[in-house]
């Protein structure tokens, strides 16, 4: 019985913090969505070009140390901002105002070309570590253990959440940039760059998936398989609400708990792969009951 | 198709809607037809004939694809599931039953648009992007099932291997036999679309992609139409599958992946949405560059990249320009290459006294 009870809690440990580390993933498709309306279908691709950032510049210059890290992080971020910015004025800037079926294409587009990317440039297709100046050994809680990069992820997306509340309640910025997604022409009418703050939605965007990228690359490795991570995303903010960051939060900790529990008890009886499969069956569900999910805003539609 | 308009006045509703509102188009079709029932076949290699093959079985599905995207406007990125649906039930039948083409092809295509329907349910609630995520949801549900029910994915390697087609006890072997299997369906397909788009059906659907709400106004029942897109775009996508099926004579999921549906999406961009000359167009680019692409890395890539990697290379690349590709129809030209032969023929329709 004890031990049982301590299965079931040791699942749902690693259910959480994978959860949250989901969440920062899905915490730039969220502030994408929330301030331009545009679906980024490459928010994986996305988190694999950071990681590919990462660990080049890692390798590159320190190595696994604190230093090699820093300069890792902010090249990475660096790279994903440019990368953001370029995105915005190229491709999705002439697709405003266009079908929303547009934008899901050409982000589709963009995941397709990041893909492909790696094996034909000089990197290589096999997998690169992402070496972070932090031990191996699972730190032990009392009721369950937990490997430090998962505690690393777990805190990182904690703090990601808390920034980007304050942003959107508290900061001129921020403020602006709800103005701009509630309703474009009166943003615009109040004296707001809509064009500037769609570029900024971007940008911050990038900096989530930098920070996402660099923990899930130091946890899985860096190789195109890591984009698979951002399929995980749609349950989350499905779940949570499309525009909400709070959603992503509680959709993360859904899914990643809903995930870990399916692997726990579902698997030894149909042969594995729940884990895959299990979040996916909540989301329709989800969609059929509640399809603007917990937190999210409804769309009135007018003709 | 091509256009003359001198002295052709419409007076009828009829002649206004018909299948080929000028006699040269009928020409023209005809022309084709006579190219491709007798002169391709019987002067092209067998290597080439088996690119054709999968331009007509990747045209079926593709008009499917349309049907559903271009003329409905309800995105789909769960092509490739409701293909291996139809592609599990003819081989299931075909092997467990020993039934004959005719009877599995029909029945995958109808068991597909049977889950295509149940997948479309959402599509009355949600539209857009939410409806973009439910599609890619049931694509990963469907592939999962299929492979973890042995019943139906036929054991561990989830791949049954099928019996090529046989007509009145001859089994069709040949790539020209085959060809002739596939050129025959594709021809149905084509002009079933052609008269489905012009139907009553067809406007219904027009009108629903252009404003749902307002469509519903004017006494389109919005949850019939749906929900028969999806059941007729999955059909198409069953039929595209069982063919698929018969022609490599083996249903593995590994040819119905997310990849493939993203494919599907490309031909119909690129094609040009909406429109079943875009949407032949689009699938001939689309099948047949992957081709070129294969051969211009086999011809310069040893001097770029390693040999032993070139397949994946020529894969990636495929990946990026089409990915490349996707992009520039949706900024550049949104109606497709359509839209370059429409431009091209309006050109050419008053030359050389264009003004």
């Amino acid at each position: 019985m004890l031990e049982e009870l301590g299965f079931a809690i040791s699942l749902l440990v690693s259910g959480a913090s994978i959860g949250l580390m989901y969440a920062l993933i899905a915490l730039g498709f969220v502030l994408v969505y929330k301030a331009t309306d545009a679906i980024n279908f490459a928010q994986g691709e996305f988190v694999m070009l950071a990681a590919y950032a990462g660990a080049l510049t890692i390798a590159a210059t320190f190595g696994a140390s604190i230093a090699g890290a820093v300069v890792g992080i902010l090249v990475a971020i660096a790279v994903m901002v440019a990368f953001s910015f370029g995105l915005e004025r190229i491709v999705l800037r002439p697709l405003l105002g266009r079908p929303v079926v547009a934008v899901i294409m050409a982000t589709i587009g963009l995941a397709a070309i990041l893909r492909g990317l790696p094996p034909i440039t000089p990197f290589g297709a096999q997998t690169k570590p992402l070496p972070l100046p932090i031990s191996d050994l699972p730190i032990d809680l009392g009721f369950a253990t937990i490997p430090p990069i998962q505690l690393l992820g777990v805190i990182v997306s904690l703090l990601c959440l808390g920034v980007f509340t304050w942003f959107f309640m508290k900061s001129r910025m921020g403020v602006a940039m709800r103005a701009v997604a509630d309703n474009q022409q009166v943003a615009m009418a109040m004296g707001i760059n809509v064009e500037r703050y769609f570029a900024i939605a971007w940008a911050m965007a990038g900096i989530v998936s930098a920070l996402g990228g660099i923990i899930w690359g130091s946890m899985l490795g860096v190789d195109t398989q890591l984009a698979l991570v951002g399929l995980k995303v749609f349950p989350v903010v499905i779940l949570g609400g499309l525009d909400s960051v709070a959603g992503a939060v509680i959709g993360g900790l859904i899914v990643g708990i809903v995930e870990s529990l399916a692997a726990g008890y579902l698997d030894p009886y149909v042969g594995g792969g729940t884990k895959d499969f299990a979040p996916y069956v909540l989301m329709i569900i989800m969609l059929m009951f509640k399809p603007y999910g917990m937190f999210g805003k409804r769309k009135i539609e007018r003709i | 198709m091509f256009h003359r308009e001198a002295g052709n006045f419409k007076t009828t509703y009829d002649s206004d809607m018909a299948l080929f509102p000028l006699p040269l188009a009928k020409w023209a079709a005809g022309f084709f037809l006579l190219v491709f029932t007798l002169i391709v076949p019987f002067s092209m290699h067998e290597y080439y004939l088996s690119v054709f093959i999968q331009i007509f079985i990747a045209i079926v599905g593709a008009l499917g694809l349309n049907i559903l995207v271009g003329y409905t406007g309800q995105i789909s990125i769960g092509h490739a599931a409701f293909m291996s649906v139809g592609a599990y039930t003819a081989a299931n039948l075909a092997v467990k039953l020993g039934l004959p083409f005719w009877l599995t092809l029909p029945a995958g295509g109808l068991m597909a648009a049977f889950i295509g329907a149940i997948v479309g349910i959402p599509s009355l609630r949600i539209k857009g992007t939410y409806l973009a995520i439910a599609t890619l949801a049931s694509q990963l549900i469907i592939e999962w099932i299929i492979n973890h029910t042995p019943a139906i994915s036929g054991g561990a390697a989830a791949s049954i291997e099928v019996p090529r087609p046989s007509l009145f006890g001859y089994q069709l072997k040949s790539p020209r036999e085959l060809y002739y299997f596939t050129l025959f369906f594709v021809v149905i397909a084509i002009v079933c679309t052609m008269n489905l788009v012009r139907s009553r059906i067809g406007r219904a659907f027009v009108a629903i992609r252009d404003q749902d709400i307002a469509a519903e106004i004017i006494g389109i029942n919005i949850f019939r139409y749906k929900l028969l897109a999806f059941a007729i775009s999955s059909f198409y996508a069953g039929v595209c599958g069982v063919l698929y099926t018969y022609y490599y004579s083996i249903a593995n999921y590994e040819a119905f992946q997310i990849v493939v549906s993203i494919d599907y999406l490309a031909m119909i961009i690129i094609g040009g949405l909406g429109s079943v000359l875009g949407t032949i167009l689009g699938a001939i680019f689309v099948t047949a560059l992957p081709y070129a692409i294969r051969e211009a890395v086999n011809l310069v890539g040893g001097y770029i990249w390693d040999t032993a990697a070139l397949s994946a290379v020529a894969a990636s690349m495929k990946l990026v320009i089409f990915g490349a590709l996707i992009i520039f129809f949706l900024v550049v030209e949104p109606e497709g290459l359509a839209r370059l032969w429409r431009n091209i023929r309006n050109y050419f329709r008053v030359w050389p006294f264009s003004y």
